[in-house]
């Protein structure tokens, strides 16, 4: 007890020495140490900031059950890279990009957006990966005032929420998505009956909801609903019950354990043929192969970027840069992940925006990427672009349909924007 | 085992120092000097991180309890510290009551609850023990996800954080310290005074054989109950701190991860011995951030050799490490 109550001390003791005196003491929440602008932007935080650099920082899961995420800061670092060699950085200034480990835990991601804000001095937070982990630290980010861009995860509420202007989402969220499939339905089987297989959480009943919402005053109407959860072994009892309603289309909201759980007791059920939408989620080829290919064709998903396993872009200009720069700038990793493919266009989006920010400061990227206009963005499909602006806080809510052919995704129709279609989405 | 040992060798060397300058006593009143000190000096992360630092050697206490002294292996206690977060944060949410009285709540909760799940669990063993307290962490994922209307479902609560009164002219990270502080003082007094006792004594016996603590007139099973619910309540106030500091709390952010680290952090810590819980919960807080590091590409891996690494150097915890290196320092006696 003596001993290490010293040990203790002494330990505190250095910890204190070796961090030196806290700049104010009554510091509630400030810009703790921070640089300011002058000229035009005078007054807006510069920290993080110079005339040649720019520092970030992004929180994902390298280990833990959700490790397989670990992949898109590769493709975010390979770009940035790619950028400071080539390109002299992002308008002069080389971007450093610097990844923590929250391990898909949101007490975790607290510490590192603090370690990353306070410590690391960053300019912003780019990318956290998840709801629970964005949830966990969107009220620290909004409090200092540090931009929480292009958050990795689908849930609607980073676009509707009025509270957090720090924060901004990217890929289509889950309502935008069922939109679109609300869209196809409509339009190609106007009086289908729809049986539904959703994960009884906030991702499944964002989609199944907005679903619903969609199909509003048209004759496309759900006729059965099944949830499951995460710990359920099986989902082939749900199955079993949604099959007995004889819907003709199935729509499967699910993640890819379960998502490949339901495409196999849809294909051994041959007395139920329905025309069978599978989420992007699910939407993978390693989701569907130990399924088989010959029991998958003709099911319907839906994207927004290039897969870089479709031939359709072998000769492609974003894709062979892309696939000739990750090979030089990631040595070892595979290009075909598409998580890769995702990180290199969630940074390209940044590139574009920072470059179109007024000011190069907190403040400039705030508004930046609230007032995009149908921006291109690499590796995005055609016709896919980012927009934001007054009330409209999701910068893509737009996809393109596409179904299963021999051993890969084929797209089809036009790229649907639900902006369109549907409206701006609100809470 | 030496903290056996050490527990008796202690009263003599007391009783022998008698009179003179006491080290012991020195040595605490510095380190809660340095305590109280240190947000004054530190940036806010660091406060953050030692806020945590408070917070898991709080729930290691409890844990301390019915591993370190009762000889029963737990991987739940993640469990228990998750029912106290959520009771706190319930409270906080629905019914709007002051944050100081959440903790007495939350960790009266987690008390009854560790009561309740200890009577049926401490009739049974060694691995049959440990089997049943990880199912108890393992269903409560789910089980959180289930209320959605209580628990706000695997979205979670989002809670606002105590805010520093005015006439304390704090930050929000020193005042969260404080309190945290407040109530880790607290604990490890109560964890102090409790082994010093009757209760105390009857635990060690039974870690110590059982057979015959029971020939001496000890109640198994009362005791190891009691146990068990000491230890959940300590659990539950931690977790309910935890929820002031961290403002939400998720399902995920309770895994079996987590009762399988406190278990492993209270280990390297050094178990049985008071000083362990901070060793450990140092460990817990900072182990994981410099593994990684060390290398990015695999935390994971290299948290688990720091852990063999630990393991092999101090079989006896850090605690334990840290008095055989005093032990040969050469003492005038």
């Amino acid at each position: 007890m003596r001993v290490s109550a010293i040990g203790c001390t002494a330990l505190l003791l250095l910890a204190v020495a070796a961090c030196g005196g806290r700049d104010s003491g009554g510091d509630t929440g400030g810009t703790g140490g921070g640089t300011a602008a002058a000229g035009q932007c005078a007054g807006q935080q510069t920290t993080g900031i110079t005339d040649t650099s720019i520092k970030l920082g992004g929180i994902y899961p390298l280990s833990g059950p959700a490790s397989a995420y670990g992949d898109i800061p590769k493709g975010i670092k390979a770009y940035f890279d790619y950028v400071n060699a080539e390109k002299n950085g992002i308008g002069g200034r080389k971007v450093e990009f610097v990844v923590r480990d929250d391990g898909y835990q949101p007490p975790k991601a607290v510490e590192e957006a603090r370690r990353l804000v306070e410590q690391e001095q960053v300019f912003a937070l780019f990318q956290t990966l998840g709801t629970p982990s964005t949830a966990a630290t969107w009220d620290y980010a909004n409090q200092r005032k540090v931009p929480q861009v292009f958050v990795a995860t689908g849930a609607s509420q980073w676009g509707t929420d009025t509270a957090h202007p720090w924060t901004i989402g990217w890929q289509p969220n889950y309502i935008s998505e069922a939109r679109v499939y609300a869209a196809y339905l409509k339009k190609e089987k106007p009086d289908a009956k729809v049986a539904v297989l959703y994960q009884n959480d906030d991702f499944g009943k964002d989609l199944l909801g907005g679903f619903k919402r969609a199909l509003e005053g048209s004759q496309v109407k759900v006729v059965a609903e099944q949830s499951y959860e995460v710990s359920d072994p099986s989902v082939d009892p749900q199955m079993r019950n949604l099959a007995e309603s004889e819907a003709d289309v199935f729509l499967n909201v699910t993640t890819p354990k379960f998502g490949s759980q339901a495409l196999a007791a849809d294909a051994k059920n041959t007395k139920w043929n329905p025309t069978h939408i599978v989420n992007n989620v699910a939407a993978s080829i390693t989701v569907l192969k130990p399924v088989g290919f010959e029991n998958v064709q003709g099911v319907v998903s839906a994207t927004y970027y290039k897969d870089p396993n479709d031939p359709t872009w072998a000769n492609d200009a974003e894709m062979t840069l892309y696939k000739q720069k990750m090979q030089q700038y990631a040595p070892g990793a595979d290009v075909n992940v598409p998580y890769h493919t995702f990180g290199w266009a969630v940074a390209s989006s940044f590139h574009k925006a920072m470059e179109a920010a007024a000011c190069p400061t907190r403040e400039g990227l705030r508004d930046s990427v609230r007032n995009l206009k149908d921006v291109k963005v690499d590796m995005l499909l055609p016709g896919v672009t980012l927009s934001t602006g007054q009330g409209d806080g999701f910068p893509i809510e737009s996809m393109q349909l596409m179904t299963f052919k021999g051993e890969r995704w084929e797209l089809f129709g036009d790229v649907i924007d639900t902006r369109k279609e549907f409206g701006p989405l609100t809470g | 085992m030496s903290t056996t040992k050490a527990k008796v060798e202690r009263p003599a060397s007391v009783r022998k120092g008698g009179g003179r300058f006491d080290w012991r006593w020195a040595g605490l009143a510095a380190l809660l000097a340095a305590a109280v000190y240190a947000p004054f000096q530190l940036v806010p992360f660091h406060v953050f991180q030692l806020t945590m630092v408070l917070v898991y050697a709080v729930a290691l206490l409890g844990l301390n309890l019915l591993v370190g002294h009762a000889g029963q292996i737990s991987l739940g206690h993640g469990a228990f510290f998750a029912i106290g977060a959520y009771t706190c944060a319930i409270l906080l949410d629905r019914f709007d009551l002051p944050y100081p009285l959440t903790l007495p709540l939350a960790a009266a909760v987690a008390f009854v609850l560790g009561l309740a799940l200890g009577v049926p669990a401490m009739r049974l063993r060694g691995l049959y023990l440990a089997l049943v307290t990880l199912a108890i962490a393992i269903f409560l994922v789910p089980l959180l996800k289930r209320f959605e209307e209580l628990t706000g479902g695997s979205m979670g609560l989002t809670l606002a954080k105590p805010t520093p009164p005015a006439w304390s002219g704090l930050a929000e990270d020193q005042w969260l310290y404080f309190l945290t502080l407040a109530v880790a003082v607290a604990a490890f007094l109560l964890a102090a005074s409790l082994l010093r006792s009757r209760v105390g004594r009857a635990l060690h016996a039974l870690r110590d054989n059982e057979i015959a603590a029971e020939v001496m007139g000890v109640r198994l099973s009362f005791y190891k109950t009691l146990a068990f619910a000491w230890s959940a309540m300590f659990a539950g106030a931690a977790g309910c701190v935890y929820t002031w500091v961290i403002g939400f709390v998720s399902p995920d952010s309770f895994t079996v991860n987590l009762s399988i680290t406190l278990l492993a952090g209270l280990v390297v810590g050094g178990l049985g011995s008071l000083s362990g819980p901070v060793l450990g919960g140092l460990f817990v807080m900072f182990v994981p951030s410099i593994s990684q590091d060390i290398n990015d590409a695999a935390p994971g891996v290299i948290f688990g050799l720091l852990i063999i690494a630990v393991m092999y150097v101090a079989p006896t915890g850090l605690a334990g490490l840290a008095g055989r290196l005093i032990k040969k320092i050469p003492r005038k006696e």
